[in-house]
């Protein structure tokens, strides 16, 4: 391994070039463009072995990667924000076709107003699309998500789209120390893509047909377990993976300091980090709290989480997102989870950095002096109602 | 955790210096960083800034430094007196300017009249890098150059390596 200076979408693309796909169809979008630059840098300098499809849409990108994967070729795309949008119409074909491609996206806000800076309400938007979704924290996870991406995805029990998540801009385009795997490596953890779910001469098929009333149940039902199979297969990726890197995974969720923890808050994607020092900032003043950072938002991870905050008197959810007329969306899985665990706490929902707006020590500190008071409360950072 | 703010005008390769800090400074073991510009609307000739963050642990904490150890203005016209408010209690100020300044938080040096004789072009971001590696001793001069060289297209590393060691030299006096 080799320690490099990247940007998380460097890194990302680092990842994937070694996982050696055959095919990466893209179009670019702020602040996607330089993980697909890279790319293309790649393929041009002979470093990475691919056909590089430069397509003219979001929409022609996915389906595009979707042919690939139809003839059984490992295939890469990118996103963010309206381009995962105008590629939504593809994004239940992908995964209903069973097309195990994988996706960066780097979360941004959705018009209008325009802005190109950081939130989730792109992705989450795309929760109910059939594709694996995943939030990396740092660089180093980027990386290292790219290539257990591809092992995820493809596996037989499996058989899924991944989308990786990386907060725009925040994580995207700040630099970071990155130990980049040798392909040696890399070889060693990700086998070739192989699969019968491929056109082939010699053993014909049908592919992306119909199916009516009384075929179609079976379909979905089939379409989900294989995204619940995501669990083991995380599970298996991240113990392989440890083997052969050294670096440590937790599956579909991480706790931090929440086994003795009264409060603990529950969020995803960059802002972890902050939330992990603030825990351990309060700690060191007696305070009882812990983070949950959501790792996997498809498969959900309903058993952690309810598993993590058995114990606590609240528990608060902090997300870069709102499902208008309703809440964030973290918070009503969240409190879904809790629900069927026969868990009775109250839970509060913090929807922050919305279009970029930066989340300060402060207001996380706030969050878990507020999470004190034992009521339940949907509020938006930075917006004080009367 | 050491926190270095960089003020320039878009163009003057403020985030550029901001990176080469944190590969140097990455080239030690056991080292953590995170270098980053203002994300905002980008313009040449407007004000920008970039943020580079140095540890020996994990740094969680992605947002704007708010208080420096170290802020560096590749242009005075850029600085005020608002610029005492984003420093620590330690914290100190490296101005490129002609001007004298007689407050013992400010270190002052002649960048443009260095980036003239060595670059040709009136562009300090290297030359202030310099300036900060021998004042702040966060990182040996080597590992700059080796920064720059990992960094900048090759036609720019001779000129701009010449120009650190001019301005570590006369930052180191």
């Amino acid at each position: 391994m080799a320690r490099q200076f990247l940007s998380g979408n460097e890194a990302f693309a680092y990842g994937v070039r070694l996982a050696r796909p055959q095919v990466i169809s893209a179009y670019p979008i702020t602040p996607q463009t330089i993980v697909v630059e890279k790319l293309s840098e790649f393929v041009e300098d002979g470093s990475l072995k691919s056909e590089f499809i430069h397509v003219e849409s979001e929409h022609s990108a996915l389906s595009c990667a979707m042919g690939a994967s139809s003839v059984g070729a490992r295939a890469f795309t990118a996103t963010s924000s309206q381009g995962l949008l105008y590629m939504a119409e593809c994004l239940p074909y992908a995964a209903g076709g069973r097309f195990p491609i994988v996706m960066m996206n780097a979360n941004r806000s959705t018009a209008l107003p325009w802005n190109i800076y950081g939130d989730q309400r792109d992705s989450l938007s795309q929760l109910d699309s059939g594709w694996i979704q995943a939030y990396a924290e740092n660089a180093q996870e980027a990386l290292d998500l790219a290539l257990m991406s591809f092992y995820i995805a493809e596996h037989k029990r499996v058989s899924t789209p991944f989308m990786a998540n990386l907060d725009g801009f925040v994580l995207t385009h700040t630099y970071e120390v990155v130990d980049v795997p040798t392909a040696q490596q890399a070889d060693e953890f990700l086998p070739p893509f192989e699969t019968e779910n491929k056109m082939s001469l010699t053993k014909p098929k049908n592919l992306g047909f119909s199916a009516g009333p009384d075929t179609n149940t079976f379909f979905k039902y089939k379409e989900h377990t294989g995204l619940l199979n995501v669990k083991e297969t995380v599970t298996e990726a991240e113990s392989r993976f440890e083997s052969i890197f050294g670096r440590h995974y937790s599956g579909l969720t991480e706790s931090y300091r929440t086994d003795d923890a009264d409060y603990i808050l529950i969020t995803l994607g960059s802002i972890s980090g902050l939330v992990r020092e603030i825990v351990d900032s309060l700690r060191d003043m007696g305070e009882r709290v812990g983070l949950l950072r959501i790792r996997y938002m498809r498969p959900f991870p309903n058993e952690e989480i309810a598993d993590a905050v058995k114990n606590a008197k609240a528990v608060g959810v902090l997300e870069k997102d709102i499902s208008f007329g309703n809440e964030g969306t973290v918070y009503t899985n969240v409190n879904s989870a809790l629900q069927k665990a026969g868990i009775s706490i109250p839970t509060s929902d913090y929807i922050g950095g919305l279009g970029g707006r930066n989340i300060s020590p402060g207001e996380i500190e706030n969050i878990f002096e507020e999470l004190k008071q034992e009521k339940s409360a949907v509020k938006f950072l930075g917006i004080e109602v009367r | 955790m050491k926190e270095i703010i960089w003020h320039g005008r878009g163009g003057q390769g403020a985030f550029t210096a901001a990176r080469i800090l944190g590969e140097a400074y990455s080239l030690s073991e056991n080292t953590f960083v995170l270098a980053f510009p203002s994300f905002g609307p980008e313009r040449r000739g407007a004000p920008i800034r970039a943020f580079t963050k140095l540890d020996e642990k994990p740094i969680g904490n992605r947002s704007e430094i708010t208080k420096a150890d170290y802020s560096i203005f590749l242009d005075d016209t850029l600085f005020s007196e608002q610029a005492f408010d984003e420093l620590k209690p330690d914290g100190k100020i490296i101005l490129n300017t002609k001007k004298k300044i007689d407050d013992e938080r400010v270190v002052t040096i002649d960048g443009d009249s260095i980036a003239e004789k060595y670059l040709g072009l009136p562009i300090t971001n290297t030359i202030l890098l310099g300036a900060l590696a021998a004042v702040s001793g966060y990182v040996p001069l080597d590992n700059i150059i080796e920064a720059v060289r990992r960094t900048m297209p090759p036609r720019l590393h001779e000129k701009n390596i010449a120009a650190v060691r001019a301005a570590y030299e006369e930052a180191g006096k």
